[in-house]
């Protein structure tokens, strides 16, 4: 900017933010500062918001750049839950790819990859317990596959075939699973952030030992939903993590659309005095660490915390869009942080509890696995195939069938 | 004269207002750079530049608050909302801001925003896209309504609702978009380029908001629709063998009931289609008005063919939508009554 645009009586002038690389530019994050592993300080877990304000603006990070676990975050986490937490990333890597590819082949209308955010659902679900109530966004599909749910059933949803328990109703991946405490996933974006913060004042209203937790991206922060659920969770102190995966993108908006160029997600948390924390999403045990430091917190009732996870869409946004006319097609190769698969796997085989062999095997016993759990679904029919009979257009609608969709009902048989 | 898609017109619409009129300004989420995700603004930031094309951070309520305020400056905004299934976090903007804000200052103040979402069914996008919510604006004073059916009427009629100083929810049947689908989802989709209505002057003109539009003359029936329902009820009339007079109404408020009451005083019966849910639909105040104005002309009971008062499915998308065959039945029992 010229100076004469700050001068008294200059012109206003509107800032529009944009990106630094658009398709066919080469791809740049000089002004992203990733700082090395192991420096920042683990506070106290009842550590007084104020004692907290660098925390926003910083970057834990546990692997350094030999994928070496360093610092006060590092995770006691054996070599053994390492592996497991790479197979589940691994897991829902395979299932990602095999779904692209069963939508193209026409078999579904609809899906959305998470790939190269495996470790935010997947390290989260490990640092979580299995009774804590989870809020996600659609792009949480780890979180499912980390708490064991059967593939076959995820598939079933997204046929809308008989064997979806959604009966049809929905748009693929849009899943609910009330048996592993996983909330409706909504279209709508930001919903589910005041609703976890509800299920959290419940817990505690009710004297539980449970906890909830949920997830939005970068560009949904931008939706009122996100600073209610953030001014009730400060204000009741409620035990939740909300967690922002500033994957920087959304749909075709680089996450300076969402403020994203003047302060960090995390940051937002320091308005409500809630504590931020800002983390390396493609570090596996920084990101285990951290929320396990988060959840604790909440536990032991010292409240919420707002968790931005640094991370690259690195597939398109859904199977409706081609991000070739909006970003640099190298991109995701460019990123700063790298994969978090690969990183862990790196972590694990320099610990000698890993090997490129075990890797390779892994990966096509996974991919088996998929296949395996594919052709089950499929054998119950895809997209076209109908879930149910046609009363079930009807029902859950309201719990009892009032008259005036019974009278429609009846006038769809007799047509 | 071109052949456009309805995409195509709409962003013909923008274009030429743009080059009009300085003080339009264009914005939706993705809109800039990527043109929307429909493509309907495809190019405008490029030509028009990035203050009077641009993105917008995701916050429904935030871009119709804003347009409301640049209104208030002078600038006549016209928004998008992506699909108009996420209009709702802008509902108290709409409802009880632009809608009232001419009436609550005394005609000091006015919100001239044209409010642009995609709408309607047909997609397989399940209940978050696929629905029709004109009814829940139509119920709102201060707020017009409008619905194209064709490249050609939209066109003119965005470019109206642009120039008009009171806000206006336009709202585009995005299954329409590349073609006159007519409910028959077997079967291939004709293009517009195969169509009349698909041949748009590429300069300015308008069609008034209020006016609507003879679509097929007939004498046995009248038939009211707007947007797709447009296109399934002609298909339903050919089908049924029926000489339907069908009407599309282009615009929900304000209504041209004079020539909804001129056709009903004519043929004594009529059919109401929309995709949208039947309780509380839009088709419920144009029963109540066909029948205040043509009680004594009237042959038959009105019938409505609607969607099921359900939220949108997935899989049961074709048993949801009212095509043909359902729109058909109901020709014949208004017909034959
Ligand atoms: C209320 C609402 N507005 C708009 C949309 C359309 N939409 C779906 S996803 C999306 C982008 C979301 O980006 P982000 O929050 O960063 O999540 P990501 O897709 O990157 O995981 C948009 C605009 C929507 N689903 N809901
Ligand atoms: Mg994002």
């Amino acid at each position: 900017m010229t100076s004469s645009a700050h001068e008294p009586g200059a012109a206003l002038r509107l800032h529009v933010p944009e990106p630094k690389a658009r398709p066919g530019e080469v791809p740049d994050f000089s002004g992203m500062s990733v700082p090395p592993a192991g420096t920042l300080a683990r506070p106290p877990i009842d550590a007084d918001e104020p004692a907290l304000r660098e925390y926003p603006y910083a970057l834990i990070r546990v692997l350094d750049d030999a994928q070496r676990a360093v610092g006060p975050w590092a995770p006691a986490l054996t070599p053994e839950r390492l592996r497991a937490g790479l197979r589940h990333m691994m897991l829902t890597r395979a299932f990602d790819d095999r779904m692209l590819r069963v939508q193209r082949q026409g078999k579904t209308s609809f899906y959305m990859k998470s790939t190269g955010e495996e470790a935010v659902a997947v390290a989260q679900a490990y640092a979580l317990d299995d009774g804590d109530m989870l809020f996600p966004s659609y792009r949480q599909q780890g979180l499912l596959i980390a708490r064991d749910w059967p593939l076959v059933d995820l598939m079933c949803q997204i046929f809308s075939n008989p064997g979806d328990r959604l009966k049809g109703r929905q748009l693929p991946v849009m899943y609910s699973v009330p048996e592993k405490n996983f909330f409706s996933i909504s279209g709508n974006l930001g919903t589910q952030f005041p609703q976890a913060v509800g299920w959290a004042m419940a817990s505690a209203i009710k004297g539980d030992t449970r906890i909830a937790a949920s997830w939005v991206g970068d560009g949904t922060t931008a939706e009122g939903d996100v600073h209610y659920a953030l001014t009730f969770a400060a204000v009741y102190q409620a035990p939740v993590l909300l967690n922002v995966v500033n994957n920087q993108w959304a749909i075709s908006s680089f996450q300076g659309f969402a403020g994203g160029e003047r302060t960090t997600f995390a940051a937002r948390a320091i308005g409500y005095g809630v504590p931020g924390l800002r983390v390396d999403g493609n570090d596996f045990l920084a990101v285990y660490a951290v929320t396990q430091w988060a959840a604790e917190r909440a536990r032991r009732n010292y409240g919420p915390t707002l968790i931005e996870l640094v991370t690259y869409r690195a597939a398109a946004h859904s199977t409706s869009d081609d991000p070739s006319a909006y970003r640099p097609q190298d991109e995701a190769a460019r990123w700063p942080l790298g994969d978090p698969v690969e990183r862990l796997k790196q972590h694990l085989i320099g610990l000698g509890a890993w090997s490129e062999a075990q890797h390779e095997a892994l990966a096509r016993e996974l991919e088996e696995h998929v296949k395996a759990q594919l052709r089950e679904a499929e054998a119950l029919g895809t997209l076209g195939t109908p879930p149910a009979g046609v009363e079930s257009l009807f029902e859950d609608v309201f719990k009892d069938m009032p008259p005036h969709l019974q009278r429609q009902l009846a006038e769809l048989k007799g047509a | 004269m071109a052949s456009m898609n309805m995409i195509q017109a709409i962003n013909s619409a923008l274009d030429v207002t743009m080059g009009r009129d300085p003080d339009i300004v264009v914005f939706g989420e993705d809109v800039g750079y990527f043109g929307g995700v429909f493509r309907c603004t495809a190019g405008l930031q490029k030509k028009y530049g990035k203050t009077r094309v641009f993105d917008t951070p995701i916050a429904e309520g935030g871009i119709v608050g804003t347009a409301i305020g640049m209104g208030a400056y002078g600038l006549r905004p016209v928004i998008e909302i992506q699909f108009a299934d996420y209009i709702y976090p802008a509902f108290d903007q709409l409802v009880s801001e632009a809608a009232r804000l001419r009436y609550r200052s005394g005609g000091g103040f006015h919100a001239p925003l044209t409010v642009r979402a995609p709408c309607g069914g047909g997609i397989f996008g399940g209940q978050t896209h696929s629905q029709s919510p004109e009814a829940i604006f139509t119920h709102v004073c201060g707020l017009k309504t409008v619905m194209p059916s064709t490249p050609y009427d939209a066109k003119g009629l965005l470019i109206a609702a642009i120039e008009d100083d009171d806000p206006v929810i336009f709202l585009e049947p995005k299954r329409i978009y590349n073609g006159p689908f007519d409910g028959h989802h077997e079967r291939p989709l004709t293009p517009w380029a195969k169509h009349p209505a698909g041949e748009v002057p590429e300069d300015y003109y308008r069609i008034e908001l209020g006016q609507a539009s003879i679509v097929r003359p007939g004498a046995q029936l009248t038939v009211l629709a707007y947007g797709t329902m447009v296109h399934v009820c002609l298909a339903a009339a050919e089908e049924a063998g029926v000489d339907a007079e069908v009407i599309d109404l282009r615009s929900l408020v304000p209504l041209d009931l004079d020539t909804i009451a001129r056709s009903v005083q004519k043929t004594g019966r009529c059919v109401i289609a929309h995709e949208a849910s039947r309780t509380g639909g839009f088709g419920a105040e144009l029963m109540a008005q066909v029948q205040e104005a043509c009680f004594w002309h009237l042959e038959a009971p009105i019938e409505r063919v609607t969607g099921w008062d359900t939220p949108y499915p997935h899989a049961f998308e074709w048993t949801y939508f009212p095509g043909p065959a359902r729109v058909a039945k109901a020709m014949k029992n208004v017909v034959e009554a």
